[in-house]
């Protein structure tokens, strides 16, 4: 495809992913470009979740990764090689370079660490910010996801917000030491039908503001004609099918991708994950 | 986690509203002081269906024979009025500090319990601060190296720590440790060329430092060590086996994860996110493993012949003495109430969904 031209943020080869008797996934190329969301779809099961951790090299104990997972440096050719990287390597990757938000924010927040002190440890682990520096930081972060009262929000704790609030929470606590990849797993999966669209949007307003590549991870095909500019389609470890969104949806080459495509309900372009599964 | 009650929105009240957590710690309190008379019932009423005479057992055969002797006795302690009547000056003597006179002593109960429960809890609290660091250490160890050889040698030293009767272990290490390797203290609290340090809190360990008696602490930490050491393997064991299934359970949680991939460094990841998510399991297991404790210290102290609330109500059994009796009862249901107080406020402390509940 174009990534040999198009200088990628991060780029998937031949990425296997297997546990002692079972293949998780087979062997994918996936090229994320800069800037802009790259959609990861396919049916539950299908290692989308896997590819992810992967990348930060937070598989299972029990699973292991070969191929190669490249991530660029913001400048420069240079990139550094994730698969098989030494723990030093990938403590300074996490959260720094490359940030995670999970699908369920009622659990990926921690319950009893205010707010706060979640947005703010890995700041200052990683870019050696004190503590009032760091607050600073968080609060106009909170203001950037539109979590309202950011000062105030601070010293809350995650129950005492709604779900789409502690969703935009943890999306700040992803983008706080300016990463250049942000790998999104389901962000919309467990939030309200009503709050979905706000996420979505929200993410796209990032990726459209600067450097930074969003992975999207669902199994929804409606959120991804939503916001996706490529789209890449799983099924049981193996890629698919992978095209520009409109490609995607207006001629897809793949069966597997047709009855996808088939199975959304008024299957059309502007689909905003309203119907989700 | 198995007190959803503690979750339950509070109603507010008449347009006051305290601040959330006092109004949690001030029902806790209220509840308890409710249980403390409940306990006072139970106590009593247990200790009146005791089969055996009071009397006799403390008069002696000969006297108990003579009927103005007897009589005497019995209107001394009140024990020839109605139950009902003896309950309610049991409680209004109660409320002045007065458990009454003990049979055995001749002391007033109250002034017997108050030398003999800093000793209890000089080797309950030394007991349970060591299985706490020790089960913490070991359980997170075992947590983390799941499956693999040393998460083995641990369930099999916890597993023995749990089945090894408690009086035998105490029975041996006396003897390895005093006749064997000589190097243990007699019994009691300290060795008789000391003398006791000036009473601020009662634990002679802490009296001592206060009172910058260094050599006194050191005797007395070394009369602790026996019967703490035991009393720790007692519970040790159960603690590491908890903390392990605990820490596994958070290890699993995705804020575990998610602080993960955050590139957190390991220790952070363990101190700020596992254990603060294991802490409450892990209070509860504590505040249960310390109720055990409190029975185990009979038995320990029986053995090392440690002034304690367990000697004292050894005593206080073998002679029938009624006073004695319902005041090691009231005492130790007394703690265990402050015990559950403790752990429910700390609750309250560790889960901001159980403080801020709202
Ligand atoms: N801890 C694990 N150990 C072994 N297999 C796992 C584990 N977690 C997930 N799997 C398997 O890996 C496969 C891919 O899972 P996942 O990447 O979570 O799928 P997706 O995110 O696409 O729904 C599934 O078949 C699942 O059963
Ligand atoms: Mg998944």
């Amino acid at each position: 495809m174009s990534s040999s031209i198009d200088p990628a943020a991060l780029t998937i080869e031949g990425l296997r992913i297997a546990t002692r008797s079972h293949t998780i996934v087979g062997g994918i190329d996936l090229a994320l470009k800069r800037g802009g969301i790259h959609g990861l779809a396919g049916e539950s099961g299908s290692g989308k979740t896997m590819t992810a951790l992967a990348v930060l090299g937070l598989l299972p104990g029990s699973m292991t990764a070969s191929g190669s997972i490249r991530l660029a440096d913001a400048e420069g050719p240079a990139s550094t090689e994730l698969v098989g990287a030494s723990r030093g390597v990938l403590q300074g990757v996490r959260g720094r370079r490359v940030a995670m938000v999970f699908q369920d924010p009622s659990t990926s927040l921690h319950p009893q660490l205010p707010v706060g002190r979640q947005l703010t440890d890995h700041m200052r682990h990683h870019l050696g910010l004190g503590k009032a520096e760091a607050r600073q930081k968080a609060e106009a972060l909170l203001d950037r996801v539109r979590v309202p009262d950011a000062r105030g929000a601070l010293s809350k704790y995650p129950h005492q917000f709604s779900g789409g609030q502690r969703q935009r929470i943890a999306i700040a606590v992803a983008l706080a030491c300016d990463p250049t990849v942000l790998l999104a797993d389901e962000p919309t999966t467990a939030l309200d039908v009503t709050v979905q669209a706000g996420v979505l949007q929200l993410l796209r307003e990032l990726a459209d503001g600067g450097d930074l590549s969003i992975l999207l991870v669902t199994h929804d095909l409606g959120v991804m004609s939503a916001v996706a500019d490529e789209v890449t389609v799983m099924r049981q470890g193996l890629v698919v099918e992978s095209a520009p969104r409109e490609q995607l949806f207006t001629s897809p080459q793949d069966d597997y991708t047709r009855s996808l495509l088939a199975a959304l309900p008024g299957s059309s372009f502007e689909q905003t994950g309203e119907e989700a599964r | 986690m198995t007190r959803t009650t503690a979750v339950r929105p509070p109603r507010s009240r008449g347009g006051r509203t305290a601040h959330p957590f006092l109004r949690y710690a001030l029902r806790r309190v209220l509840t308890s002081l409710l249980l403390v008379v409940g306990v006072t019932l139970v106590t009593f009423v247990l200790t009146n269906l005791v089969p055996g005479d009071p009397v006799a057992a403390a008069l002696g055969q000969r006297a108990a024979e003579d009927p103005a002797i007897v009589a005497q006795f019995r209107a001394t302690y009140g024990l020839d009025q109605p139950l009902v009547v003896q309950y309610f000056t049991y409680l209004g003597n109660l409320l002045h500090g007065d458990l009454g006179v003990s049979t055995t002593t001749h002391n007033p109960v109250v002034d017997d319990l108050a030398k003999a429960l800093p000793a209890t809890l000089e080797i309950a609290l030394g007991a349970i601060v060591l299985s706490v660091i020790i089960g913490v250490v070991l359980g997170t160890i075992a947590a983390y190296r799941r499956g693999k050889a040393s998460d083995h040698v641990l369930r099999v030293v916890s597993l023995a720590g749990l089945s090894v009767p408690t009086f035998w272990l105490a029975l041996v290490l006396y003897y390895v440790f005093y006749f064997q390797l000589h190097i243990a203290p007699g019994s009691g609290r300290l060795s008789s060329d000391f003398s006791t340090p000036p009473h601020v809190t009662g634990l002679y360990t802490v009296d001592a430092l206060l009172a910058g008696q260094l050599d006194t602490f050191l005797d007395a930490a070394s009369h602790l060590f026996l019967p703490v050491l035991v009393l720790t393997l007692y519970t040790v064991g159960l603690l590491t086996r908890f903390v392990r299934t605990a820490v596994l359970e958070i290890l699993d949680q995705d804020y575990v994860r998610a602080a993960r991939a955050k590139g957190l460094p390991t220790r952070t990841v363990i101190w700020s996110y596992v254990l603060r998510g294991a802490s409450i399991p892990i209070l509860t297991v504590v505040g249960l493993a310390f109720g055990s404790l409190l029975s185990g210290t009979v038995l320990v102290e029986a053995i090392f012949a440690w002034p304690g609330i367990g000697s004292y109500a050894y005593q206080a059994a073998s002679h029938l003495d009624l006073p004695g009796i319902m005041g090691v009862g009231l005492l130790i249901g007394v703690m265990y109430l402050l015990v559950n107080l403790i752990v429910d406020l700390l609750y309250g402390v560790l889960d901001p969904r159980v403080r801020l509940a709202s």
